[in-house]
């Protein structure tokens, strides 16, 4: 049973991050994206210290203000005349900085560890169990996430239009009256939002890993971006599946196996893509020579 | 606790450390390529543990070399795939960071999992604990240092040259490509020397934070790298001695923290280019053209008037 | 020195599709434009003329509220921009976007009937057709489906054209719409704005090709930070004007009556 609640927490984490990947990877703030999962940090750690659970909706709430926060401060200081890749840095490394500096303080009242926040505890996923009314409804984590990816699908949903010309063409939604800038805040804020909501079960690194690999993926794969989307949920979720039976198999981290599957998933796209692969593009201009 | 001679040994590799990589910075921040020190030093953490699996041996000398090898394919990597794909060079990033990195932590799992017997530390990589140097590691990371900072001194009308205008720089004969991969190397160097104290998650901040600060205060790339160098090496020896004196607080987060609080000050206070400042040049424009304006209304009313 | 523009045109009952007064924007300290003054008559080609960094496209962008002012005053049909954003169609320079973007052209096309769709609503049936047709009008209809990275610059450029097309405006702004097209492209753009121009619709375009000003455009705005002449083509773009709008680089600038690269109108 444990496998089933594992995958089906992968699975989760990957169509959040494989939809909102997307986005960014086309804005081309994937390093946005990076800088907002370690961002929450600070946030995470403050509205656990308060409240002391790991799974409340103040924790959503106060990581929701850092990754806005975040996309405040990097978006002031880029037009302040900084370089945008320097203020993503400056920015995240700090948050980053009180975030674990927070834990290190308060590390033996809190039961939040620094390789928890790295690598996440998805081994542990089926432990943490939702009751109602005595009722088994099985792991938190799992409810969370499916929040969180019907809030995401619902908000893209609606505004797909909106989201994909401000991807597109921002002046043009300016000038047509789409406020570009709530929906770049919008966005970031999904982002967050998914962030945090994986945070816990895979850790920081298997969340940057799922939010831009499966979607550069997919880019290399279609011209469309409905299909895209599909198909950056799908890489993210085989990812996950080959990832876990990888780590079975060594022993191993969890998410780590999983980003590394998603590694290479993207390897397999550069070379064999049907339309972009390099290899594919080396055999037919060699058949047209 | 600075009564310790291990300490102060430790406290003046920080601080050089700190120079080192504000300098370096410097020509990484010119060059747009600020996020390339992140990258590498995630990218980094395999090539250590590698070693470190090859000769269970934990030494900084070897370190650098499986982190050098490990930085050199990732930009590599990078570089690959910007060149032959539609994908950026933000995504290609991304790719390469978080792909080496998921590696890195399989890698440190298997080690811990494993029957290596030194393993106890290595996981202080990520976050940084300077004091968990030993005196060999702090003789390394000092030479490491000063032989960067010596580098950069000799060759800085170089770095400045391709930094500014790599194409002038072809045309006057430097051997641009080569210079490039060097300030490549050197970063990669600065990256991995602090590693062990900073950690691969945040010091990449040594290389972007005190930089920026520095521009903010001046126009002149060789004040620039100084001052850089000057906040690196603050913020470095703030966060020792704090990390020192209060138990369970690696010395990463301190040391960015106190590179932050410079970044800050010099945001706000930096002449011309400071928030308050500009805030204060914003307003006298607008004021000036409004009077402007007026007076130019005025003219126009009297010319009309004398006709 | 400027030109208010004299109301002696019959056509002129109707209220100015654009009129704009004391517009002034600046980047830090350097002023980009200062004190524009000028109102457009409906149903005319305007050519916006100047040399590079003279402040075309900030123009267009302050006008269109892209960029903020700091002064100034831009009236669409009488009203402030904010109330009119359905009367106006952007063209943006080409080199603005991703064409890398997964999408076709029809669907780039389709993305003009955003404006009018509202929050919710997305595209339908008619609005495809519409999107066909005005694809159709810049002789792309065989491209519809085509991704648009594989399209020629050109062609990219057209799609761009049906795209305001789709906007369904009476005001549009182009900003060098034949920056880097092949001749084939440069006519269909004429024509299609003449067309445009029949049905009563007024069009701004930032223009960068001296020589064809006099065939193109029915008024010109000649532009260096300040407006240097603006009125009818005949008037206005005089030799004189000229060398007042461009300063010293006339010399230079008659030795290149040629289109000028693709990339001349960008840093501004």
């Amino acid at each position: 049973m444990s496998d089933f609640w594992i995958l089906l927490t992968g699975a989760l984490v990957a169509s959040c991050c494989g939809v909102l990947g997307v986005f960014l990877v086309l804005r081309k703030m994937a390093m946005i994206g990076d800088a907002i999962s370690h961002s929450v940090m600070p946030g995470i750690v403050i509205a656990f210290l308060l409240s002391g659970s790991r799974d409340s909706l103040l924790m959503m709430f106060a990581a929701l203000l850092c990754g806005l926060l975040t996309t405040f401060l990097i978006q002031m200081f880029q037009q302040s005349g900084i370089q945008s890749d320097a203020s993503i840095g400056v920015v995240f490394t700090a948050l980053f900085a009180i975030g674990v500096v927070l834990v290190s303080l308060y590390a033996r009242q809190v039961h939040l560890d620094q390789d928890a926040i790295l690598y996440g505890e998805i081994a542990y996923v089926h432990w943490n169990i939702w009751e109602l009314g005595g009722v088994n409804m099985g792991p938190k984590a799992v409810w969370l996430l499916g929040t969180t990816l019907l809030i995401i699908s619902t908000v893209i949903g609606l505004f797909y239009k909106q989201f994909k010309l401000c991807a597109f063409d921002p002046a043009l939604a300016a000038a047509i009256g789409i406020p570009v800038a709530l929906f770049h805040y919008l966005l970031m804020g999904l982002v967050s939002m998914a962030t945090v909501s994986s945070f816990e079960s895979v850790g920081a690194i298997l969340v940057v890993g799922l939010l831009i690999i499966p979607a550069s993926t997919a880019y290399l794969l279609t011209d469309r971006l409905g299909l895209m989307i599909a198909l950056s949920v799908a890489v993210g979720v085989a990812s996950t599946f080959l990832g876990y039976g990888a780590a079975v198999l060594l022993d191993a981290s969890i998410a780590g196996c999983m980003v590394c599957a998603a590694g290479f998933l993207f390897i397999l796209a550069f070379l064999f893509s049907p339309s972009q692969g390099i290899i594919i593009k080396k055999l037919r201009i060699r058949k047209l020579a | 606790m600075l009564a310790d001679p291990n300490m102060q040994w430790i406290f003046l590799g920080c601080t050089l450390l700190g120079l080192s990589s504000g300098v370096i910075g410097c020509f990484s921040y010119l060059r747009k390529q600020s996020l390339m020190g992140d990258t590498l030093a995630h990218a980094a953490l395999p090539g250590i543990c590698i070693a470190f699996m090859l000769t269970g041996i934990k030494s900084i000398g070897l370190f650098l070399i499986g982190a050098g090898i490990a930085g050199i394919i990732a930009t590599f990597g990078i570089g690959y795939i910007t060149r032959n794909s539609k994908l950026k060079q933000d995504a290609a990033m991304g790719i390469v960071l978080s792909a080496f990195f998921g590696l890195g932590i399989v890698l440190l799992t298997l080690i811990q999992h494993g029957s290596y017997g030194n393993q106890a530390g290595l996981d202080k990589f990520l976050f940084g604990q300077a004091a968990s140097m030993i005196a060999s590691d702090v003789i390394t990371m000092t030479v490491v240092c000063i032989s960067l900072i010596t580098v950069c001194t000799l060759l800085f009308k170089q770095f400045k040259i391709i930094s500014f205008d790599p194409g002038f720089a072809r045309g006057i004969g430097y051997p641009v490509a080569f210079l490039e991969q060097l300030l490549m190397l050197l970063i990669v160097v600065a990256v991995v020397a602090g590693i062990q104290a900073v950690g691969v998650v945040l010091v990449a901040a040594l290389l972007i934070t005190p930089a920026v600060s520095a521009r903010y205060w001046t126009d002149r790339l060789g004040l620039m790298v100084v001052l850089s160098g000057l906040f690196g090496a603050v913020s470095g020896a703030i966060g020792t001695w704090i990390s020192a004196s209060v138990s369970n607080l690696p010395t990463g987060p301190v040391t960015v923290l106190a590179a932050t609080l410079l970044f800050v000050v010099s945001i706000l206070f930096g002449p011309q280019r400071g928030l308050v400042a500009k805030r204060l040049l914003r307003k006298s424009v607008k004021q000036r053209y409004h009077r402007e304006n007026e007076l130019q209304l005025e003219g126009s009313v009297k010319k009309e008037a004398a006709l | 020195m400027i030109q208010t523009p004299t109301p002696v045109k019959s056509r002129t009952t109707t209220v100015a599709p654009l009129s704009i007064t004391g517009l002034s924007v600046a980047y830090q300290k350097k002023p980009v434009l200062r004190n524009v003054t000028f109102e457009v008559n409906e149903g005319e080609l305007i050519g916006v003329i100047g040399p590079n960094g003279a402040g075309k496209s900030t123009l267009m962008k302050a006008a269109l509220g892209l960029i903020p002012s700091i002064g100034g005053e831009v009236l669409v049909y009488g009203k402030p921009y904010r109330q009119q954003r359905k009367m106006i169609g952007y063209v943006p320079q080409r080199e603005s976007v991703d064409w890398d973007f997964p999408t076709n052209a029809l669907d780039v096309v389709l993305m003009g009937r955003y404006g009018h769709l509202g929050w919710f609503r997305r595209p339908g049936a008619k609005d495809k057709a519409l999107a066909l047709e005005c694809l159709a009008k810049v002789g792309m209809a065989d491209y519809a489906g085509r991704q648009i990275s594989q399209l020629s610059g050109g062609q990219q450029q057209r799609v761009f054209l049906a795209r305001a097309l789709a906007q369904d405006a009476k005001l549009y702004f182009m900003d060098e719409p034949f920056a880097g097209v092949d001749a084939a492209t440069e006519k269909a753009i004429i024509t299609l704005l003449q067309e445009l121009k029949l049905q009563g619709k007024t069009v701004i375009v930032v223009h960068h090709d001296l020589a064809t000003v006099q065939d193109y455009f029915d008024s010109v705005l000649l532009l260096n930070v300040e407006v240097q002449g603006f009125g009818p083509t005949e008037q206005t773009f005089t030799q004189e004007l000229l060398q007042h709008t461009y300063g010293g680089r006339l010399a230079f600038l008659d030795r290149s009556l040629q289109p000028p690269s693709r990339f001349d109108g960008k840093g501004e």
